[in-house]
């Protein structure tokens, strides 16, 4: 655990803070894109211990959270027809639809099956020749060069039975999409470290210069994300914007190649829907016309289906960075991970479960030492 | 000139080692079915007594007793570290514990599927009458059916125990006090990342084995050393989470944990930052919490960790006077954060 470990150093951790201290003069708001950065600040309660004049925003980097409602429906449908075997993440199963969850259809018959990599749901085509095999391929830039990787296989190997529900997103569209929003207050961004290990970050350079706003690419230990706010409060004290690499030790400026080079045979960037945000041009990858006879959404004819979004939930808020969860009426009353109105207060990574489950709503500090 | 023969009406002479499967007629309670409970279940537990008649009589020691039971659907069967058949002893025998109670006798249930190989049935039966053994406990009635193929999961275990409880014991989730410390037994999520490694589609290679495990005697000698002992829980299913959210509501407290204090095996760690879970959420089938009074508290760790089962035992936290009956973790950083009773089974992060 020593690659964990050293950069959970409690000691080391209180230092960056009074360094952060030290520097921030006012007011600063800061946007973590990455739902995996959310959860390691709240989870380590990291928000806690800065200094006031930081203040993060919770970004719409959980990819759980912003596969835009149609697509749900989409996968219920696909999901709950007797042929098919439909294979997830495992967190995609609590995500609730206009009327339903993965779960409620694997309850009710569906043969819904959590997987932790595309390539298992590629296994299960070869040993179920009978049956159509569904992967939902969500997922931002992290997660397509494996999504990408079993398409192509499946291409390779001649499998007829497997098709993918692709609705892959781009973070850099997001980033525009949320500097260009009305009553934006994001003046820096924490780049997310894992998109970036795969994509580089060369692609960030001409954001920094539209926008003049700094962007560090962080990690997702305590020190890393320490860190890169240090370095994003150091930006801005001194006025500058640039890219700068917090995560070096994963990240280079071109990212990983290969991963990249499967990416662009496979998957063409397309317009695509947020859930709570709407449509972002640009923003997301959809196949290729050489690979659209893997495509679940074609195979199996779900263009009737028709959605419908709880109004009580502004999960689109809260991924612009608009209001915390809290801030919602229907927050920890009409929507609890026990019943989520919206995929943010479901997922782990989740702004609103995050929230919710460690508890900021609450004055803890209070109760802990009563 | 006469012959005496036996005659049992027409049937299947074969033993049952000519059937390497389960087959519904070994629910029957027929000719099959006193095969099956004579050649495995009588030859792993002994007891032809108990076992062969329509109910045990029981003359037990104490006027006050603990009953507990339990089912265990567990998937797969064989796992590193145990079995369905270990489960099913150590959990019901480890649940009569908290309550302070000597397990005393066991009854134990089986619903088998057709198809399940006699084999896997043996080890099972042989797994179970070696952890009630180590637990110094009797198995006094037992009960097989079998259902069609399709309809179970190989096989599915209930057992239900009764333990002896001393007349004085007062050992309760609703005892724990302001100011008494936590401890756990040792280290958390062993069982629960044992499982997941060889889950069908998960498999990954560890050394990660389940902790499956009578802690009845561990329990005995903290007992005796801390006569004080306010509250014993197993944290099974839901973790040490869910179990101290128990503990807090029942007893109307708080409960502030020193996370950097909860003990985890490495390799634990490892898998559940790899897989996006929480080795607070996750289960154990040999540890438990013990709530005990501060003075009793450095006594109490001494004798845990003086035990084989107890060695990584550690305080973790105390309990604390709170409202809102709240789990709270300091983390590394000094901070706070809220430790919820997760909503159900664990499902692993995306990316």
């Amino acid at each position: 655990m020593k690659y964990l470990d050293e950069f959970r150093n409690g000691d080391q951790a209180k230092a960056l803070v009074a360094r952060i201290a030290g520097l921030a003069t006012r007011p600063w708001a800061i946007m973590e894109v990455c739902g995996g950065q959310t959860h390691s600040l709240i989870r380590n309660a990291i928000d806690q211990i800065l200094p006031p004049e930081v203040e993060m925003i919770h970004g719409p980097g959980c990819p759980v959270c912003v596969t835009p409602l149609n697509m749900i429906d989409k996968a219920l449908e696909i999901a709950a027809r007797p042929d098919v075997i439909f294979c997830s993440f495992g967190d995609m199963l609590r995500v609730p639809g206009s009327r339903a969850d993965l779960l409620r259809v694997k309850a009710a018959g569906g043969d819904v099956r959590v997987v932790y990599s595309p390539l298992d749901a590629l296994k299960l085509a070869r040993e179920n020749p009978g049956r159509e095999v569904v992967f939902l391929a969500i997922g931002f830039e992290t997660t397509a060069p494996a999504n990408a990787m079993a398409i192509k296989l499946a291409k390779q190997q001649g499998l007829k039975n497997f098709s993918a529900l692709v609705s892959h997103v781009l973070v850099p569209p997001a980033i525009e999409a949320i500097m260009n929003s009305s009553g934006n207050r994001v003046q820096a961004f924490l780049a997310a470290g894992h998109v970036c290990s795969v994509m580089g970050f060369r692609q960030y350079h001409p954001l920094v210069q539209r926008y003049k706003i700094p962007i560090v690419v962080t990690g997702f230990e305590p020190l890393d994300l320490l860190d890169g706010i240090r370095r994003t409060v150091q930006q801005l004290e001194k006025g500058e914007a640039i890219v700068e690499n917090a995560y070096s030790r994963v990240v280079t400026e071109d990212g990983n190649t290969v991963a990249q080079a499967v990416i662009e045979e496979v998957f063409q960037v397309t317009d695509r829907g947020w859930r709570g945000i709407g449509v972002i041009p640009s923003s997301g990858w959809s196949l290729r016309d050489a690979y659209c006879d893997f495509d679940a959404e074609k195979r199996f004819d779900v263009a009737h289906v028709e959605t419908e979004e709880p109004p009580q939930c502004r999960a689109g808020e809260v991924l612009k960075g608009a209001i915390k969860p809290h801030e919602c009426q229907a927050f920890g009353k009409t929507c609890t991970p026990r019943t989520p109105l919206g995929a943010t207060m479901v997922s782990g990574e989740g702004a609103c479960a995050a929230y919710y489950n460690y508890g900021r709503y609450v004055q803890i500090t209070e109760v802990a030492h009563t | 000139m006469t012959t005496s023969i036996e005659w049992h009406g027409p049937h299947c002479p074969a033993p049952l080692r000519d059937y390497p499967h389960v087959m519904l007629s070994h629910g029957g309670g027929g000719r099959l079915s006193t095969e099956l409970i004579e050649q495995v279940f009588l030859a792993a537990y002994g007891d032809k007594q108990a076992l062969l008649g329509d109910s045990t009589p029981l003359t037990l020691p104490s006027q006050r007793i603990a009953v507990s039971t339990d089912s265990f659907v567990v998937r797969p069967l064989f796992f590193p570290g145990g079995s369905i058949g270990d489960l099913a002893i150590n959990g019901t025998v480890n649940d009569l514990a908290m309550s302070g109670a000597q397990p005393f006798c066991l009854t134990a249930g089986f619903i088998l599927e057709e198809g399940l190989p006699i084999e896997h049935l043996v080890r099972i039966v042989e797994d179970m009458a070696c952890a009630a053994r180590a637990a110094g406990v009797r198995i006094v009635a037992g009960d097989t059916k079998v259902v069609e193929r399709g309809h179970g999961d190989g096989c599915y275990i209930n057992t239900t125990g009764i333990g002896i409880l001393p007349a004085d014991r007062q050992i309760s989730i609703n005892r724990a006090r302001a100011g008494d410390r936590v401890l756990v037994s040792g280290t958390m999520g062993d069982h629960s990342m044992a499982i997941m490694s060889v889950r069908e589609g998960l498999e990954f290679e560890s050394a990660i084995r389940s902790d499956t495990v009578s802690v009845c005697d561990l329990v005995h000698q903290l007992i005796a050393a801390c006569p004080g002992v306010r509250a014993l829980r197993d944290p099974t299913r839901g973790g040490l989470a869910t179990t101290l959210n128990e503990i807090a509501e029942a007893s109307r407290c708080g409960i502030e944990l020193d996370e950097q204090a909860i003990p985890v095996n490495g390799v634990v760690r490892s898998a559940c930052e790899f897989l996006g879970l929480d080795p607070l959420q996750a289960a154990n089938e040999g540890k438990f919490v013990a709530i005990v009074p501060a003075d009793e508290a450095d006594q109490a760790l001494a004798t845990l960790r003086s035990h084989p089962l107890g060695q990584f035992a550690a305080i973790i936290g105390h309990v604390i006077k709170d409202d809102h009956h709240l789990v709270v973790a300091k983390t590394p950083l000094g901070a706070h954060r809220i430790v919820p009773t997760p909503l159900g089974e664990q499902l692993p992060r995306i990316c």
